[in-house]
């Protein structure tokens, strides 16, 4: 089944015409790797992609699911399975790491009929899925990304995908800045959501990644 | 917005239900202010000979004054011969007779804030008696704080039954001359509330929920005075969430407060007057003079505003550390929407030895309001070891709104160990993009981020308040993203 169907995709961000013409398929249970260059566009595609209004998409098409995903904002996109990994995940002062999460889980819920988690039931689920990626318990406690290093941001990155298991991530540059024992944590979290309903789109400059995460079409 | 502006200037245009206080007759002086009208006020209220030289000494200071333009703020001349100084209980005309004829935009609002439900009639002016026994409730705190030797009640009631307490206290923290508009409520404020915690009692409650059944009578020249003696403490909270029924354009109040030694006393403000509509036509000027007095050693006087109301805003809570080891803290929350201008901030003024002060001022500005922080720290030569820590920080949403910060220090003991911190933002499109990708509604993301903001404030905020000032917080920026 085609997850994502990119057409002729072209997208300007301050006047300046980056993307022209991008063509892509991605079906469920694949894994791709979009490599280039710095400035080759891979990050307006993925930012594109996410709904991010200063970027303005001048032709083509773009489908999720068959449904037209370019009228959709931001946040009914992540809700329906689309996830961004940040290549510069944001700080949020104040705003508790796992408040966000949660929250952020439940709208998906919501929007899915479902019910919304309890905080137990969150808590026993973040725990779990923390620990498969190495994360200490203060990550509970601290706020997004604040005062994170570059490595604990990207693994915050992967442990919210891995709470919000999208039908399709999208991570840009999520392996940039790590180490090796982190860039093997990070891959093994994101070759867990590995399935034949679910797709992962990799943006990196590296070949070492796909080491770790081999793709089927790169 | 849940409530339009419209409705509620609509509200205040209606007659104001609630007089000032009870006994008084039912006429009011004509607009105008001269040593008559000064002389009229005090007689009406049955003042002691002391409290009338004293208004009127306050007013002819107050005409040889200035009123002050070193504010950032900007608004048509006020004046001051076309207000009345003396307003008794009007005729209910038009005041609704029950919250079937409330605008159900108002309690729309008043449901959001979280204000419960027996309290929500009597701010949106329905007749209170009609609605619930507030008389009976009062009676059992007053019962209770009067067992524990507490005195709270009306200042002129402390007029009436304490004259020894008002003459020795009052105008010992805020002169009567101090500053414009603290001579012209200490020549004529109408009324207002009194705090005695005798040594070393522990108010057995916070003062607030009391405070909120007679917020009512809060009136255009107010006048607290609180003091808590040897090693007792008391927490205060002034105002209320819900946006009042106010029909005064012109509020300027004076709240003084005595700590002695090891005394504590906790003031927390929750204002949200009328702040005028979207044009920035209408809003409630507040010109208001707060100050504490660490008149003891080891005494602490903790100020928290949470000030999302009024066109105008003209205040700065302050602390004078008299005593040696005395604390003065200041954490606000200052939020200017639309037209809003707030120029808000506070003084510590270091004289005792080892002295602390604490600020931490989180400014939001959003529409096209003008938002300042105007803070003094002063160390005096005789206060040695004294140490401040300042943090302001600034969050301006969108492109129209400002903010300014003008931080004065003055430091006369090499001792002194002064800090100071400061920070603007923009909320981040970077973090409401982040939020929106994870599936955040942008409304939700906006009260996220505007919350982690001014979390260590609402930190200091008595528990019940610190949800309702969020709710509030979330209320006043409706629509300012997104």
């Amino acid at each position: 089944m085609i997850l994502l169907k990119i057409t002729d995709l072209s997208a300007r961000v301050a006047g300046k015409d980056i993307l022209k013409g991008v063509n892509l398929e991605v079906r469920a249970g694949e894994v791709h790797a979009i490599m280039g260059p710095n400035g080759s566009g891979k990050s307006t595609l993925a930012q594109v992609l996410a709904g991010r209004e200063d970027y303005e998409v001048t032709g083509g098409s773009v489908t999720f699911e068959g449904r037209d995903l370019l009228a959709l904002p931001a946040e009914e996109r992540a809700r329906t399975g689309l996830f961004l990994g940040f290549q510069y995940p944001v700080e949020i002062p104040g705003v508790n790491n796992v408040y966000l999460l949660k929250a952020a889980l439940n709208a998906k819920r919501k929007a899915a009929g479902e019910p919304e988690v309890d905080a137990y039931e969150f808590l026993t689920l973040i725990r779990q899925k923390m620990k498969f990626m190495h994360m200490s318990e203060s990550f509970l406690t601290r706020g997004v990304n604040e005062g994170f290093s570059g490595g604990e941001k990207k693994r915050n990155e992967v442990l919210q995908m891995l709470v919000l298991e999208p039908k399709l991530a999208i991570l840009d540059e999520t392996d940039s800045g790590l180490d090796i024992d982190a860039l093997k944590v990070v891959s093994a979290g994101v070759n867990s959501l590995r399935s034949p309903e679910r797709a992962v789109v990799l943006v990196t400059h590296y070949q070492r990644l796909l080491d770790y995460i081999v793709p089927d079409q790169a | 917005m849940s409530s339009k502006p419209q409705d509620v200037e609509a509200l205040l245009a209606q007659k104001y239900r609630h007089g000032f206080i009870t006994d008084i007759e039912s006429d009011s002086l004509p607009p105008g202010l001269d040593e008559g009208v000064v002389a009229a006020i005090s007689r009406k209220k049955h003042e002691p000979q002391f409290l009338l030289d004293w208004r009127l000494k306050a007013f002819r200071h107050w005409q040889t004054m200035q009123e002050p333009t070193w504010a950032h703020v900007h608004y048509k001349p006020i004046d001051y011969q076309d207000i009345s100084y003396y307003s008794a209980p009007r005729a209910p005309a038009n005041a609704p007779k029950s919250l079937d004829e409330v605008d159900p935009k108002l309690l729309a609002t008043y449901a959001k804030l979280g204000i419960p439900l027996h309290e929500r009639a009597r701010l949106a002016g329905v007749a209170v008696d009609a609605v619930f026994d507030s008389v009976s409730v009062a009676t059992t705190f007053k019962e209770k704080l009067g067992k524990a030797g507490v005195i709270f009640c009306s200042f002129s009631d402390a007029v009436r039954d304490h004259p020894q307490l008002i003459e020795r206290y009052l105008g010992t923290v805020v002169p009567p001359g101090d500053n414009f508009f603290a001579a012209l409520n200490s020549a004529v404020f109408s009324d207002g509330s009194f705090v005695y915690v005798p040594p070393g009692v522990r108010c057995p409650m916070e003062l607030s929920t009391y405070f909120r059944i007679n917020a009512a009578k809060t009136g255009q020249f107010e006048r607290t005075l609180i003091i808590a003696a040897e090693g007792a403490s008391v927490s205060y909270l002034e105002g209320c969430t819900a946006p009042m029924r106010d029909e005064n354009q012109l509020h300027a109040a004076v709240v003084e407060l005595v700590a002695l030694d090891n005394a504590q006393i906790k003031y927390s403000t929750v204002q949200n007057w009328y702040p005028g509509d979207e044009n920035g036509l209408g809003g409630i000027y507040n010109f208001v003079t707060k100050r504490g007095e660490c008149r003891g050693r080891d005494s602490k006087i903790s100020w928290t505003q949470v000030e999302t109301g009024s066109a105008i805003t003209w205040k700065y809570p302050s602390c004078i550390l008299k005593g040696d080891n005395s604390i003065g803290e200041f954490y606000s929350v200052a939020v200017a929407n639309n037209y809003q201008q707030a120029d808000t901030g506070t003084k510590m003024i270091h004289i005792g030895r080892n002295t602390k002060s604490t600020i931490v001022s989180k400014g939001i500005s959003a529409g096209h309001a003008e938002n300042t922080y105007r803070g003094l720290v002063k160390i005096l030569p005789s206060a040695a070891g004294a140490r401040n820590f300042t943090q302001c920080d600034s969050l301006l949403m969108g492109p129209t709104c400002a903010a300014h910060t003008f931080p004065y220090m003055e430091v006369k003991n090499p001792t002194a160990t002064v800090e100071h911190e400061a920070s603007t933002s923009k909320i981040g499109e970077d973090q409401l993009f982040y939020c929106l990708q994870r599936g955040i509604s942008a409304e939700d993301a906006v009260n996220m981020i505007v919350s982690g903001f001014c979390k260590v404030v609402f930190k200091e905020l008595p528990m019940e308040f610190a949800v309702e000032a969020q709710n509030l917080l979330s209320v006043s920026l409706e629509g300012a993203v997104g």
